[in-house]
């Protein structure tokens, strides 16, 4: 039956190579294979978006995807977001600024659709914010100052 | 989730020949299949991705319909001009269905294949009983908590809704669903539950669908999706229409109209009745809320879901007004 096999993947540029069984998923391999405990596990249903990460450039919920299918593609998580020198990426900052988070565990998948979301041209007004940040619960209620922060770092790449 | 093999089809013949083993399941998106797993209710000994087949995510806009490749995800449909300007309720459908992550992720193809969302259904340990994913145990939905359950199409053996919104836009526009063992029109590809609810489509064992085909009709290019649910994003229809609408070059007279509705039924619900009574008809707010009351002509309620009988034609009546740009 299933074994374990190798596979290779491409995390914030640098190659690790894992020995997976088929059924670990992206969120798994992230969090207790490699360690990488920035992507966070709400719901592990596809319902929350607090796993969300950029498999080449596209939002994506780690905890349906399965490490395997991610083989050859370009996977960006939190701990990728910032410069190389530590300076945090425009939308970190502006989440900052905005206070937009309580206990912060939906925060970096709250970033990591928000990087997505105003790249995508989406974040044109406040209601196109809300419901194209609709994948992302916060069970803090940090709603406003959310929509605050993205609507800043929108205005500020425009 | 239990363990699994997993192969990377490379031709659609290896995939169609290893998705023939019993126990194998085609994975696409993700969505539906890895969240069953989870849930214990799907168990693949074996999964057959189907993401890296070649030439199965294209999409075609022509002079005489579209072609949907099923690898397409809901985004990039979506978002694709040629269907957002002569197919609007597909798009539409698409927008409104799921998260932008999911989108991301989810094929049409599985689109259409996924799943209920009935609680029972997704809870193997709290529920035993259901009929649907253990054929044969009972149904523990009906005498439960029915208020997201089908009032349309349902049988004793099962009161499950039909979750998915492109599928109703598609059966308003009359589409047909192409495999690589033939070509399906979408009114004859759901089933209902009758005694056998663990079937939900005609597809065959190893049957994998490659496209979708809508054929472009003036009605396709003026269609709107219109969904109610319990919150305004990120949700299940409460009840949903899916609307095209063809009017007389006077610009009142209903020419040709088709209606399909979602999230009452357990399949994709043409609204067959709904058009025969307002074709030749003028379009008046009047006209088109008594012909909508027709929508749930044989509709049963269940208790929790009695609602949704006075829902449908309000959503069905504002969706038309909506396309005959009165709303
Ligand atoms: C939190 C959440 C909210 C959602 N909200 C909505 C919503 O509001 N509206 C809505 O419509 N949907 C909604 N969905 C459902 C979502 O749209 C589906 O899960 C998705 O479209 C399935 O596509 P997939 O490619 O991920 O399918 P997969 O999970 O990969 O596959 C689904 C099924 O189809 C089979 N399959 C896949 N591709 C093919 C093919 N080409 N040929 C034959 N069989 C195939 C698989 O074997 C599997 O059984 C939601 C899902 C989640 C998790
Ligand atoms: S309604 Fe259908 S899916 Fe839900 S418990 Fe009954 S048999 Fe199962
Ligand atoms: S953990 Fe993935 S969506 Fe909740
Ligand atoms: S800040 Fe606590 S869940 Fe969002």
């Amino acid at each position: 039956m299933a074994s374990v096999r190798p596979v290779k993947l491409d995390i914030n540029g640098k190659e690790k190579t894992l020995s997976l069984e088929p059924r670990v998923t992206l969120l798994d391999a992230l969090r207790e294979h490699l360690h990488m405990t920035g992507t966070k596990k709400g719901c592990d249903q596809g319902q929350c978006g607090a796993c969300t990460v950029h498999v080449d450039g596209q939002r994506v919920l780690a905890c349906l995807t399965l490490a395997v299918q991610s083989e050859g593609s370009a996977i960006t998580t939190i701990e990728g977001l910032a410069g190389p020198d530590g300076t945090p990426h425009p939308v970190q900052q502006a989440f900052i600024e905005e206070d937009a988070f309580q206990c912060g565990y939906c925060t970096p998948g709250q970033i990591m659709s928000a990087v997505a979301c105003i790249r995508e041209g989406r974040a044109g007004s406040d209601d196109e914010i809300r419901e194209f940040m609709a994948g992302n619960l916060c069970r803090c209620g940090a709603y406003p100052n959310i929509v605050s922060a993205v609507r800043k770092a929108a205005e500020a790449t425009a | 989730m239990m363990n699994f093999d997993y192969s990377r089809a490379t031709s659609l013949e290896e995939a169609a020949t290893l998705a023939r083993h019993p126990g194998a399941m085609l994975l696409a998106g993700g969505t539906t299949l890895l969240d069953l797993a989870k849930c214990e209710v799907a168990r693949p000994e074996r999964v057959i991705d189907l993401t890296r087949l070649p030439g199965l995510n294209t999409i075609t806009v022509g002079e005489s319909g579209a072609t949907i490749g099923a690898l397409a995800t809901m985004s990039r449909v979506a978002d694709d001009h040629g269907i957002q300007r002569r197919y609007p309720a597909i798009a539409e459908s698409l927008l409104l269905a799921a998260s932008a992550q999911l989108r991301n992720m989810a094929t049409i193809g599985g689109n259409l294949l996924q799943r209920t969302r009935c609680p029972y259904f997704r809870d193997p340990a709290g529920y035993p009983a259901c009929n649907k994913r253990d054929p044969g145990t009972g149904c523990s939905a009906i005498g439960g908590i029915t208020r997201d359950h089908a009032v349309l199409g349902t049988s004793d053996h099962c009161i499950a809704v039909y979750p998915g919104d492109l599928a109703v836009a598609l059966s308003a526009l009359g589409a047909t669903i192409q495999t690589n063992l033939r070509a399906i029109e979408i009114e004859a590809f759901f089933l209902m539950p009758g005694a056998t609810p663990e079937r939900e489509t005609v597809l065959e064992r190893g049957e994998i669908i490659t496209a979708i085909a809508v054929p472009a009709t003036p009605l396709a290019a003026n269609s709107t999706y219109l969904k109610v649910r319990d919150r305004q994003s990120y949700e299940f229809a409460a009840a949903s229409a899916a609307v095209g609408l063809e009017l007389d070059s006077d610009g009142v007279t209903i020419r040709d109209i088709r209606v399909a509705l979602g999230g009452i039924a357990t399949k994709p619900w043409r609204a067959i009745a709904v058009e025969d009574a307002l074709r030749g008809r003028r379009l008046d707010e009047g006209t088109v809320r008594e012909a909508s009351r027709t929508a749930v002509d044989g509709a049963k309620s269940h208790g929790g879901n009695a609602y949704k009988i006075e829902l449908a034609p309000c959503v069905v009546a504002r969706a038309i007004l909506k396309a005959g740009g009165i709303q």
